[in-house]
């Protein structure tokens, strides 16, 4: 049976009156491709960020290979070899890609390694166009794809990317999706998305958050013809 | 990633010893020596704040203790070799205490400016209102407003009597410049500064790459701290007595407006901005129509109006631009993985 590398138990996060997540039990095994998807305000990215150490949850506890790992810094929580992409693009925009990915692969390996792996990370990813152009320069799909070169180099157990597909060209959702299926060779990955068709193209199983709780996890066909979740989250009556 | 040491350092420093030479056939030796000791105050924010992204404002406030450590240590111990020591140790240290406080209670931008600035207001009111006979450390006083007058100036160490002045002063505070800038060349080259570089591009993004960004924004903190104590201690030798206006708001702006105006992200820019400036306001001062500050003041805003990014940025374009190739964006080869970061200049 393959091992759980990621669990919430309870996990609730408050703003004041608002229950963002409201008691959130969720598990992923070693392997295994999830899609976290929901209307917009349905705690999805709160859930994420409280994963990744962005926001402490008010309740519940998170854990990582069965180690808690509540309430840890990012960096914390990356060090033990999660790799993690933000809602927005997150890179360095003053350096140059292969710069962007070599800091990344440096966390893990000395610096001669980190260069060879950047290498690597560019060829895997056709990044060699544009290795040398400043974050800065580049287009939103490019960006996002640098990105998740970043998460790619620190070669991470678990993946936790939220919306990876957002604002790209189909071209690049469909380079997206490949990137994606590669890594679920050798990790974990959670993806928070809007976007069902590129859902479709890539996840097995979806968890569908509504009103800060799951509302139901299936795999995606059945997700979708679910008149409850139509009615939720496409807005058409069941 | 790291770039070897390679002939472009072998021509700085050569250029470097011609300049350090020919200097004083135009310059006395004695204005000289404060032009180089406020390039290695320069240096040491355009280091924290060029590469680093912490605009502190209170960088007077570690040139200050460098100097007041220097004095007191001096008189107690009568002799340099001690107090340069310290002079760097315990800004460096406090710091480190200050900038743990600041990164881990997660401020930053303009809070961070607030903070700095605060510390250095306190230490400015504390040392000038320290006139009495109970503010002694050891055999020294720490005189208030007066400041500390007549303490054992530079000597070659393990020589007491021998003592560094005048144009020794000059080539000791020039040397010391030159290995500065070298030590922060290496530093950035190095992975903390390639990494500290990247913090100051994007604080989450490396945070999200499992780098502790607290304690790497601390660490650079006091290196700062470090390099701006020594430039206090060596001012304190040049002057031969420290006041309280070492913690000045003045002193803390004039070194922003150095680095601004010689341009930010370089190590040259801090350097060139600092000598350049401070000996405008030297040639100023030997005049009674127009107000010091007023000069400096119109400067910085033409300078952010026409020219933001400082002066050597500007000639580096201008550089480029005529005598460059144009770059494309071009296949990733080996030799890409060798390229140097934005740490030129």
């Amino acid at each position: 049976m393959a091992e759980t590398v990621l669990e919430t138990t309870g996990l609730t996060m408050r703003f004041g009156g608002v229950v963002a997540t409201d008691n959130v039990n969720f598990s992923l095994k070693a392997g295994e491709l999830r899609c976290l998807i929901g209307p917009n305000g349905a705690g999805k990215s709160t859930f994420f960020k409280c994963i990744i150490g962005l926001l402490t949850p008010s309740e519940g506890q998170v854990f990582m290979r069965n180690q808690e790992t509540t309430g840890w810094h990012p960096h914390e929580v990356a060090s033990l070899g999660v790799g993690i992409k933000t809602q927005v693009p997150n890179v360095m925009d003053g350096l140059t890609v292969v710069e962007n990915i070599w800091m990344a692969a440096r966390r893990f390996m000395p610096s001669k390694e980190a260069s060879d792996k950047a290498q690597d990370v560019i060829e895997r990813l056709a990044l060699g166009s544009i290795a040398k152009a400043e974050l800065g320069r580049l287009a939103h799909g490019e960006r996002q794809r640098v990105e998740l070169g970043l998460v790619v180099a620190a070669d991470p157990w678990l993946v936790l990317l939220d919306e990876p597909a957002a604002g790209m060209t189909a071209g690049d959702v469909d380079r997206m999706s490949a990137i994606i299926d590669e890594m679920t060779r050798t990790a974990a990955v959670v993806i928070v998305e809007h976007d069902m068709q590129f859902i479709r193209s890539i996840a097995t199983t979806v968890t569908v958050f509504h009103q800060g709780a799951i509302l139901m996890e299936d795999h995606v066909d059945k997700v979708m013809a679910d008149p409850i979740v139509r009615n939720v989250y496409l807005g058409k009556k069941a | 990633m790291s770039r070897s040491w390679g002939r472009q350092d072998a021509a700085t420093i050569v250029a470097a010893l011609v300049l350090i030479w020919l200097m004083p056939l135009l310059i006395s030796t004695y204005t000289l020596t404060v032009l180089v000791i406020y390039g290695m105050l320069a240096l040491s924010l355009g280091l924290i704040w060029g590469f680093g992204g912490i605009l502190c404002f209170g960088q007077a406030a570690f040139f200050g203790l460098g100097a007041y450590t220097y004095a007191i240590a001096a008189i107690n111990v009568g002799e340099s070799t001690l107090p340069m020591i310290l002079a760097v140790i315990v800004p460096a240290l406090f710091a480190a205490l200050l900038g743990a406080m600041m990164f881990c209670g997660r401020l930053t931008d303009v809070y961070l400016g607030v903070i700095t600035l605060v510390v250095t207001l306190i230490l400015f009111k504390f040392v000038n209102s320290s006139a009495g006979p109970q503010y002694v450390i050891g055999e020294a006083r720490l005189g208030g407003f007066n400041g500390i007058p007549g303490f054992h100036t530079l000597n070659i160490p393990g020589q007491p009597d021998e003592y560094i002045w005048g144009d020794a002063l000059y080539y000791v505070c020039a040397v010391a410049l030159l290995a500065v800038y070298f030590l922060v060349t290496w530093l950035l080259r190095s992975s903390f500064g390639r990494i500290a570089i990247g913090i100051r591009e994007n604080e989450t993004r490396v945070s999200l790459m499992g780098y502790d960004v607290r304690a790497r924004k601390t660490i650079l903190f006091a290196i700062g701290a470090a390099i701006a104590g020594l430039a206090g201690a060596l001012f304190a030798n040049w002057g031969e007595i420290v006041t309280p206006g070492l913690f000045s708001l003045g002193q803390s702006a004039e070194i922003i407006i150095w680095c601004i105006v010689g341009g930010l992200g370089t190590r040259l820019g801090p350097i060139i901005g600092a000598a350049g400036l401070a000996y405008l306001k030297f040639l100023l001062g030997q005049q009674s129509l127009i107000d010091n500050t007023l000069i400096m003041g119109i400067i910085l805003v033409l300078f952010v109006l026409f020219l933001p990014k400082g002066i050597v940025p500007a000639v580096a374009s201008l550089w480029k631009a005529s005598f460059g190739r144009r770059s494309g964006r071009k296949p990733a080869g080996r030799r890409h993985m060798r390229r140097v970061d934005s740490a030129n200049g």
